[in-house]
């Protein structure tokens, strides 16, 4: 018994040192390959979005390694599946930042999923990029979280944008997915842009993940009579709803947003989705030489598959992690964050990257129409002509602030969360982001 | 008016599928006192099997794309699959502990359950798959906004005519009156000559197949199939054979109705008393509770009903 007892002693005064060790902020770089933790959905509900993360990450890491990698050290990439439940993400990512002791981490894509795991990441001051979750909190977690994709409060007014101005839509109806922050996010942002624009949402409906019956919201969303209705869900429902509309004999076309971006929406929407729009983070029929050329060596390693947004982004999350440690020097965590930090014009797949002092990626945005089975580039929105959302300007410098003032009302709720403060020094970068 | 009798419409197309599965709830619960909680997984599996035999013949027969003959054999084909898997269940899981207390067998329910979703789950990953159009859908304008789509009248006509075909098995068989006289009391009916375990199996094979039916018809109308969509349909199908009364033939019809338009209308008007359409799933389970409150027999259900 005694002996027990000193044994738990024992693990339970390690625990606490190497807890403390962390805690300082002393992570030195350990030298030899440089280990990454990719995590994400590879099983669940939303796999193929993980499944794309995974490409893009191995690609990137591949011709990183092939080239001599960086200063001459390989990546060695330790992946994880979350199956896209943020209980399980949060749990992966200790396991990879506690037991792996993977110098950064790349993840996730459903924005629930990173903020759940994003604390982990920050507690053990390791870097985490996420490719491709586009909910403002995701990076107000703590000054260790990252994106290389636009946010949602610009997501959100480019299709407002877009409903307003090119579908010259009056009646907006809305139908989102109640479990998810993306989607939650995503409306809040629609509603504001749509309605500035002189337009007015006539009905909002909720669904939950899962379902597999929408005809209800989708009959009392056909009696209010709308223009369009904006759909901003993951592939797995919107197939689906896109299928119901059509059976309710409903015109109005669906829009949506990057989360639609899957091969697998084919398969469950099919013709259903004809005619439907939505704003993503690049085009796979991008004429761009440098965008068709990722796309021939991605379709090269795997077997013929396209590339959609998310592995493009995830291609481009492992690149500017690798440029950032190449200007670090090394993987030691503080000067590894501080030059993610300083990424500026980084020419990525998805456009050109900068990260602004909030953290998130300044980038423009592509609208694109669902035509047979393939997303056809319709118009790009960039961020200053979105209204000054996504202004890279630093602290909110008065003019294009104001403009987009009806963004600001709805983040101090997110801002004023308890982790905000983690940021510390960024204080003035809360200021932006409620410009934001 | 339009909207509301859209909502019907609605309503009782997915209750209709609830009724389906219902009946497999309460043919074992008649015969065995038995809740079969591996039921809601049948129907994925009728809903997988279903998939793979359209794939199969769109290669091997040339039926590709939607006609009727593919939709026949994929509807029969996953029924069957069904019932046997059905009839594998009852033969390897319950049978050799059914001597054991009611207990033991309903645990080792709930085990057959988890096994076949996870087996699913390794074998076919979690995502949704499409589920391959056998029916060029359509939609037919009633009157006003009110429309019904091809997909749904589908539903209306395969559950009847399978209900029609349920109802004349049990009283105009002999096999079914078998299952009549097992329900009332299963020593008795070995004593008089009737080989129960065949009759319990039957009973299996049957509901396996409404199951698979139900299964093949959603995936017609909402074209997404996963491993883990039988756990909320299942329990809501559940909840509609105790509502009807458990053991009760028509009463799980009815049950499944009802509890399908009582959802559909916390969808469409829950949001002018204060109930979110989210709430949509919740609603089954007040229900439950309610009925187990207030009438534990269930609406047609009692003592002296016949049960199978």
């Amino acid at each position: 018994m005694r002996r027990t007892l000193i044994a738990l002693g024992l693990i339970a005064a390690l625990l606490m040192a190497t807890g403390c060790a962390r805690r300082g902020g002393n992570c030195p770089d350990p030298g030899g390959a440089i280990k990454v933790g990719v995590y994400g959905d590879l099983s669940g509900q939303t796999s193929s979005f993980g499944q794309s993360t995974k490409n893009g990450v191995q690609m990137a890491a591949d011709e990183i390694n092939a080239a001599g990698g960086i200063n001459g050290r390989q990546i060695q990439l330790v992946i994880e599946d979350d199956q896209g439940e943020p209980g399980k993400a949060a749990t992966v990512v200790q396991k990879l930042v506690n037991q792996d002791q993977v110098r950064a981490l790349l993840g996730e894509v459903a924005s629930s999923n990173s903020i759940a795991a994003a604390p982990a990441a920050q507690e053990a001051k390791v870097p985490m990029i996420s490719p491709s979750s586009t909910n403002p909190k995701v990076t107000q977690v703590g000054d260790y979280i990252f994106r290389v994709c636009f946010i949602d409060p610009f997501q959100g007014e480019v299709m407002a944008k877009f409903a307003a101005n090119t579908l010259k839509a009056k009646r907006a109806a809305i139908l989102f997915d109640s479990n998810s922050d993306y989607s939650k996010g995503l409306i809040q942002f629609f509603k504001q842009g749509f309605t500035k624009l002189g337009g007015e949402i006539v009905a909002e409906q909720a669904y939950a993940q899962r379902d597999r019956d929408f005809t209800g919201q989708l009959t009392q969303i056909r009696s209010a009579n709308p223009d369009v209705i904006y759909v901003p869900g993951y592939y797995q429902e919107v197939g689906v709803i896109a299928k119901q509309t059509k059976q309710l004999g409903i015109k109005a076309p669906l829009l949506g947003g990057d989360g639609w971006d899957s091969p697998q929406l084919w398969d469950l929407g099919g013709d259903a989705l004809n005619g439907d729009y939505i704003s993503n983070h690049y085009s796979v029929d991008d004429p761009t030489p440098v965008i068709q050329d990722f796309v021939k060596r991605y379709k090269a390693k795997f077997n013929g598959t396209a590339p959609d947004a998310i592995a493009a982004l995830a291609y481009d999350a492992m690149m500017v992690l690798a440029d950032s440690i190449k200007r670090a020097g090394g993987t030691d965590c503080q000067k590894l964050r501080d030059a993610i930090a300083q990424t500026t014009n980084f020419k990525g797949i998805t456009g050109v990257i900068s990260i602004n002092s909030d953290r998130n990626a300044v980038k423009p945005a592509v609208v694109l129409e669902l035509e047979n089975h393939k997303f056809v580039y319709k118009e790009t929105i960039q961020p200053d002509t979105g209204g000054g959302t996504t202004s890279p300007s630093p602290e909110g410098s008065a003019s294009p602030a104001a403009s987009a003032s009806p963004a600001a009302s709805a983040q101090p709720s997110a801002s004023s969360s308890p982790t905000a403060n983690t940021s510390g020094g960024n204080a003035n970068a809360g200021a932006t982001n409620a410009n934001q | 008016m339009d909207t509301f009798v859209q909502q019907l419409i609605n309503g009782l197309n997915i209750g209709a599928i609830y009724a389906l599965i219902a009946l497999g709830y309460t043919m074992v619960y008649g015969i065995l006192r038995l809740i079969n909680f591996a039921h809601g997984d049948i129907y994925m599996v009728g809903a997988f099997a279903g998939y793979g035999l359209a794939y199969f013949i769109a290669a091997n027969l040339g039926l590709a794309g939607a006609s009727w003959g593919a939709l026949l054999i994929v509807l029969v084909g996953a029924m069957i699959t069904a019932a046997l898997v059905g009839m594998a269940i009852e033969r390897f899981a319950y049978r050799p502990v059914r001597k054991y207390s009611r207990m033991t067998t309903l645990i080792t329910a709930i085990g057959v359950s988890l096994l076949i979703e996870n087996l699913f789950v390794a074998r076919y990953g979690g995502m949704g798959r499409g589920f391959p159009q056998l029916l060029n859908d359509r939609t037919y304008q009633l009157f006003g906004n009110a429309a019904i789509s091809k997909s749904q009248i589908l539903i209306f006509v395969v559950s009847i005519a399978l209900m029609l075909l349920l109802q004349w098995i049990i009283y105009k068989t002999r096999v079914g009156t078998a299952m009549r006289a097992v329900s009332f009391n299963l020593n008795s009916s070995k004593l008089m000559g009737i080989n129960t375990d065949a009759i319990i199996t039957f009973t299996f094979a049957l509901g396996s197949a409404l199951a698979a039916a139900a299964g093949v018809l959603t995936a017609q109308y909402s074209p997404t199939i996963d491993p883990l969509m039988g756990i909320t349909t299942g329990l809501k199908a559940f909840v509609a054979a105790v509502l009807g009364g458990i053991g009760n033939i028509p009463g799980a019809v009815l049950g499944g109705l009802l509890i399908g338009v009582a959802e559909t209308m916390v969808v469409g008007y829950g949001a002018n008393v204060g109930i979110a359409s989210t709430y949509r799933d919740a609603v089954a389970f007040a229900i439950l509770i309610l009925v187990l409150l207030l009438r534990p027999s269930g609406l047609l259900g009692s003592t002296v009903q016949e049960k199978v």
